[in-house]
This record gives structure tokens, sequence and C-alpha cells, in this order.
């Protein structure tokens, strides 16, 4: 079968590789661009969010160029992103694609429908249950490799010397990265990524600061909707640890994940209702930042979006408590960044300021 | 020979240039219409105020602000170059030093700023919605057939103000035709069109703010005095609209251009007589991978200055 799925960051590297080697044939859906908005917008609901104006786009086009499966998650709770899925099929089918939408539901909470979609796409490719198993876990492995040259990525551009060379070495890596086949390859490709980020021109003498970013899954992990923020905030100097990476609950060394449950921080912010998606998340990841000495927060919410919304109402309560700045960005259609420039750049000088006038005090109770 | 500073920021519908002394005291102020031009508009602003700079004032720093400050900081040849949010914030606590909160609206955008101590300690800008900035407030004034200039004052006049929605500028149009339709008075519309758009502020911009006085109102819409009304009427307290509300970022630009200056040895600014230099941009698609960034090339006559728009960096020049 000719198969997508939605592009998300970098992993599509690994989701490619995935779907060539079960038997299928792989589709790769486009880095999002004006023309995935544009057919996104032209045939999603006015009030829909951008992810999925993002996705209906991605979708066409990879309808386009002939697929006919496309592979998705679903989800449950409050969010109304869990029946996007089902959405997107009506219009699909409405706009007579042919495409089938096949979405996963989180294991716990349809066991059985997860493992019959699973056994559908290793039964058509053909493989047995060794090999699926086989496959899936060096598609993890790549995932887990490409996570990890991306986050060393953004640890080090804010010391880069020469601007872009950090996000250049990234793509070289990324690029060995697709090319390697199984555990001992991925695990070379990946230390010899790691060491051309390390081989980046730097200088050390800068202090940069240190921002999380928190917000809604899609927004925070696909550059191409957040108007590359990482890169951006990374050549003004900043260093950024975002709160979601797909490998984020395996890893010992992510701050978000150092804490256990997350939902518990935010409990005495948030304590009954589940606002979904991930609005208590926002909340929590804000007060692991500021225990972990993040100079400030920036939440990115598609319009709209509730969750984030309900998350932002609560989040100055956090702030005064914590003393961590955090700034909402809003993310819609449109795709100058002049606007997110200009609010990245206030906020940086805001908490650069904060810095100075905390050193300033610093020493003045040394003096006293 | 007195030290000036020049400070320029050039927004979406404005372009303003005004020359400081080493005390902060206005010398000479400009006022321009942008009109989607900002280049040429930067190019006669120049020689305009230089035009009028007392002859003995020289030039010791230039520092651009606004939407378009990267491109006019290679017109001007600034010094430094700063986003409006921290311009504005620098003119306000530099006229008053306890300034806690500071409202800006103007041509496409509203902001707040939140002040302590000197300090900003939060900001906000309008997002999706440009509801309630100088742009909507012309297109209705013209509407009206008001001048925009005699907005303020007819809202001053009425008595009962009517209710408009004013979540959003398409629809506070068609509420506000409605009212008129049923006969309101105009001075009556136009005071509930006043109070509309600062609910808007207050949900939009404001939300979760804390707004403590002194309060200031600055930005070219602040002239409207049925808006310093309304906002006084909501905040119930008195907003301070400075003397130069219409060029705040402007002087906060040409602050920090005087404190730039402390740390250069010379000035980079041009000079007034630029509008002989031909300025020009032109772009291609770079064909160097599938991103096919659209990059922008800026010229100084045939002197290529500039390069931008490319995500890898590798058309970067050594200038910028």
């Amino acid at each position: 079968m000719k198969i997508s799925f939605p592009h998300m960051g970098y992993s599509y590297l690994a989701l490619k590789w995935l779907v060539e080697n079960t038997g299928h044939e792989c589709i790769v859906p486009p880095e999002p661009s004006s023309r995935t908005l544009d057919l996104g917008v032209r045939h999603a609901p006015e009030f829909a969010c951008i992810p999925f104006k993002i996705l209906m786009g991605t979708y066409l086009e990879v309808a386009e160029k002939g697929a006919e499966v496309i592979l998705t998650s679903g989800g449950m709770g409050p969010c109304r992103a869990g029946l996007y899925w089902v959405m997107h099929q009506y219009i699909l089918d409405e706009l007579n694609t042919g495409v089938k939408v096949v979405a996963f539901e989180p294991p716990l909470c349809d066991l059985k429908d997860f493992i019959k979609k699973l056994r559908w796409v290793r039964k058509t490719g053909g493989l047995s249950v060794k090999e699926f198993v086989q496959a899936i876990r060096i598609t993890w492995e790549k995932i887990k490799a490409i996570d990890e040259v991306e986050m060393l990525s953004h640890e080090i551009r804010p010391y880069e010397t020469n601007r872009g060379e950090t996000t250049r070495r990234l793509w070289q890596a990324l690029e060995m990265l697709d090319a390697a086949n199984n555990e001992a390859e991925i695990k070379d490709a990946m230390q010899e990524g790691l060491k051309l980020l390390q081989e980046v021109s730097q200088d050390h003498s800068r202090n940069p600061l240190k921002i999380g970013i928190i917000g809604e899954i899609y927004v925070v992990l696909e550059p191409a909707a957040n108007h590359y923020i990482q890169i951006m905030l990374g050549e003004m100097g900043v260093q950024t640890d975002r709160s979601i990476y797909l490998t984020s609950y395996t890893r010992k060394n992510t701050i978000v994940n150092l804490e256990g449950d997350i939902f518990e921080v935010a409990k005495p912010y948030l304590g009954e209702a589940p606002i979904g998606g991930h609005g208590a998340n926002s909340i929590g990841e804000t007060i692991l930042y500021a225990r972990h000495g993040f100079d400030g927060v920036v939440q990115l919410a598609p319009f709209a979006c509730i969750p984030e919304i309900v998350a932002k109402s609560i989040i100055p309560t956090v702030t005064k408590d914590y003393g961590i700045p955090v700034l909402t960005l809003f993310i819609d259609e449109q795709t100058g960044k002049a606007g997110v420039q200009t609010r990245l750049e206030a906020f940086v000088d805001l908490l650069e300021k904060r810095r100075e006038v905390k050193a300033k005090r610093g020493i003045e109770r040394l003096v006293i | 020979m007195i030290k000036g500073y020049l400070g320029v920021d050039v927004g979406s519908v404005s372009t303003n240039l005004v020359v400081i002394d080493d005390q902060n005291q206005l010398l000479v102020e400009q006022y321009l219409r942008t009109n989607g031009k900002p280049i040429e508009t930067v190019q006669q602003g120049l020689y305009a105020i230089g035009q009028e700079l007392p002859a003995d004032v020289q030039i010791a720093g230039a520092a651009t602000t606004g939407s378009a400050r990267y491109l006019t900081s290679l017109i001007v040849g600034a010094d430094i170059v700063k986003n409006e949010i921290t311009a504005h914030a620098i003119a306000s606590s530099a006229l008053a030093e306890d300034v806690k909160t500071i409202i800006e609206i103007g041509g496409q955008d509203s902001k707040i700023i939140i002040l302590r101590d000197g300090v900003v300690t939060d900001f906000a800008m309008n997002t999706v919605c440009a509801a309630g900035t100088g742009s909507f407030l012309d297109q209705q004034a013209s509407r009206l057939l008001i001048l925009i200039e005699e907005f303020g004052n007819y809202a001053l006049k009425a008595k009962n103000p009517v209710r408009i929605a004013g979540r959003c500028a398409v629809f506070a149009e068609s509420d506000m035709v409605h009212k008129q339709q049923l006969g309101y008075n105009t001075e009556d519309i136009i005071a509930g069109l006043c109070e509309a758009l600062v609910r808007n502020y207050m949900n939009n911009v404001g939300k979760g703010k804390e707004i403590l006085a002194p309060v200031m109102f600055q930005g070219g819409v602040a002239a409207n005095q049925g808006l310093v009304q309304a906002f006084n009427k909501y905040l119930g307290l008195e907003v301070i609209v400075p003397k130069y509300y219409g060029v705040m970022g402007a002087i906060g630009a040409a602050i920090l251009a005087r404190q730039a200056s402390r740390k250069k040895i010379k000035t980079s600014f041009k000079g007034f007589n630029i509008q002989e230099i031909n300025f020009k941009t032109s772009s291609f698609e770079c064909k160097g991978c599938s991103n096919a960034c659209e990059v922008v090339q800026f010229y100084e006559n045939s002197e290529l200055l500039a390069r931008w728009g490319d995500r890898c960096g590798k058309w970067e020049m050594d200038s910028m």
C-alpha cells in the first residue's frame, strides 16, 4: 500500500523508514508550506484550529501524490483533536480522494482496536510478527536518535559564532540518520551527528538565557507551524528546551520528565476537571521550568484552542508564585514572522533585564 | 556644538522621526504616513527633519524601531536596532519614572506594557485581530464622513453611549450600522464605539494583567479624546497622555541611540542627505535545498549591502 502520515518536525524520517521496511510504499509528507495551508484552509471548517488545517492540507497533498492510507493518531478526552481524524476522513471522502485514514487510539484507551490496526498494517505488508516487531524497534531507535541530535542543536545554537552553522550541521546529521538501516548504523550516525554539532565554532563566553517551550503538541513539534521558534530564539542567543519530544516519556534527561507525574505538579492550580489537550501539561511544565532555573517560558497555542486558553488564564498565578515570566503566542494562519520576532525580542529584553536586576540585588546583598 | 540623537520608528501606518539632546529633550519631530513605502518615506522624513534641525546640532547616534526596523537601520545607518515594545517602555519611563502601565495603540497593533520599578515585567500585543486600532477608527470615521481628528470630540458630546459589540471589527461595524438604522444619534454611537474598543482592548491584550496607576496612554490613537474618556471610565482612574504621545516609540529609540553612542567611537549614521541614494531590494529563490527560501537582497545604489530571508544562513553577509 501507499502509506503516508502527518508531518511533525523531523520524525518523518523515521516513519518513512518504518513504512518502507514493513512492505509498503511511503508517500513522504512534504514540510507544511503556504500551499499546504491554502489547501487546508479551503477545505477545513472555518473555526477549526490550525493543526486541523495544516493536517488537512498535508493529507490533500499526499493524496495528490497517490497515498492510499494515512496513519495518524486519535485521542480521547475533552480536546476535539481526538475527533479530527473522523472529520478529515469525511472531507477526504467528500473530495473523492479515495484515501483511508487509520487512526491509532491510545493503547490504554482501546487496546484491542490498537492491536487490530497494527496487525492490519503488518499483514497487508506481508511481514511476520518477528520481522514487524524488529522494524518497529529500529524505527523507535531512529526517532530517539533524531530527538537526540535535535536537542543538542538547540543547546549549541546560542553559542555559534556563524549564524546558521548549527542548523546546517543538524541537517547533515539528519541526512546521515536517514541513511541508517539498522541499530548499529543508527548508533554510528548519531555519534557522528553529535560530533558534527559539537564541532560548531562556538563562543563560550556567552551566558545564554534559557527558555522553555510549552503548549499544544502539534504547534510545539512542527517548526513550520511555529515559525521555527527554537531556531529563531537560538539565533537570538537563547537556549531552548521544549516540553514535548516524541520520545520524551522514555527519557531521563529532559526537564519535563525529571519529576514524575506532570498532573500532580499542576494540581495546586487545576484541581478537578481535566481540561483536555496539553492544557494541564502547560501549567505543570511552567512550574517545572521555574524550578529548574529557566529564565522564562513561551507558550504556543493554536488560536481558539480551549485547553491552552484555560492554561493561559491560570498561568499568571503560576508566574506570580514562581516568578517566571510567560509569553503566550497564538498561532493561526498568518505566515509573516515579523510579529513573532518583535514579541520574542521584547521578551528576551525583559528576561535579560530581569537577570541584570537579580544579579545586582545579589551583589547588594553580599555587600550588606 | 550640541549633540543630537536620532530615533526612527517605522510602523505599518506612520513613520516617525525625532532628534533629542543629551537631556532627553525633544528638538525636532517628523510624522509621516508610511503608505506602504518604508524606504522612500524614511528618505523623505530624514531630509525633512535635517532641514528643520538647528545648524549647531550634530547627530552623535541613531537608532531604529518599529516593524521595519531592520530595513530602516540599513538606510539610516543605525547604531542600534530595537523592537518597539522595549522602545516604548524606555520612552515612558524616561518621562515619568514611576509609570507602572503603558497602553499603546497604533495603526495596526495595540500593546500593553507592565513596568515595576522602571523594569518591564510583562507585556502583550494584540494577536490575530486588529479591532480597536487606528486603522479601524480611520475606516469608521470616513464611513461616518467625520474627520478622524473630530472623532473624539463627537464622543465627548454623547449623553447615552450605545452598546456596540467590540469583539471583532467586522461585527462592530455591522452592529454600528444597525444602531444607526434604528436612529441613534452619531455622538452616542461614536462614544459607544470608543467604549467597545476599550472593552476589546482590555479583554484581548489587557487580560490577566495587573493594571496599576500611573497609566500612560500613547500611540497615534491617544489623540482621540473619546478613547481617553472611555479608558478613564473603564479603569476608574485618569490615564496620562504624554505631550509627544504620537512619537514615543521614536523617542525611545533616540534614548537607546544615546546610550549606545557611549559604547561607540563614532556613529554609523549616514547623514540627512540620502535622498539621492537609490535604495532598492530584489529577491530570488534559493535552489540550495528543498526549503526554497525567498532571499531578499538590499542594494545601496549598485552596492549590495545585505541579504536576508535564508533559513540556513548561507547567504548571510558580514555587514549584518
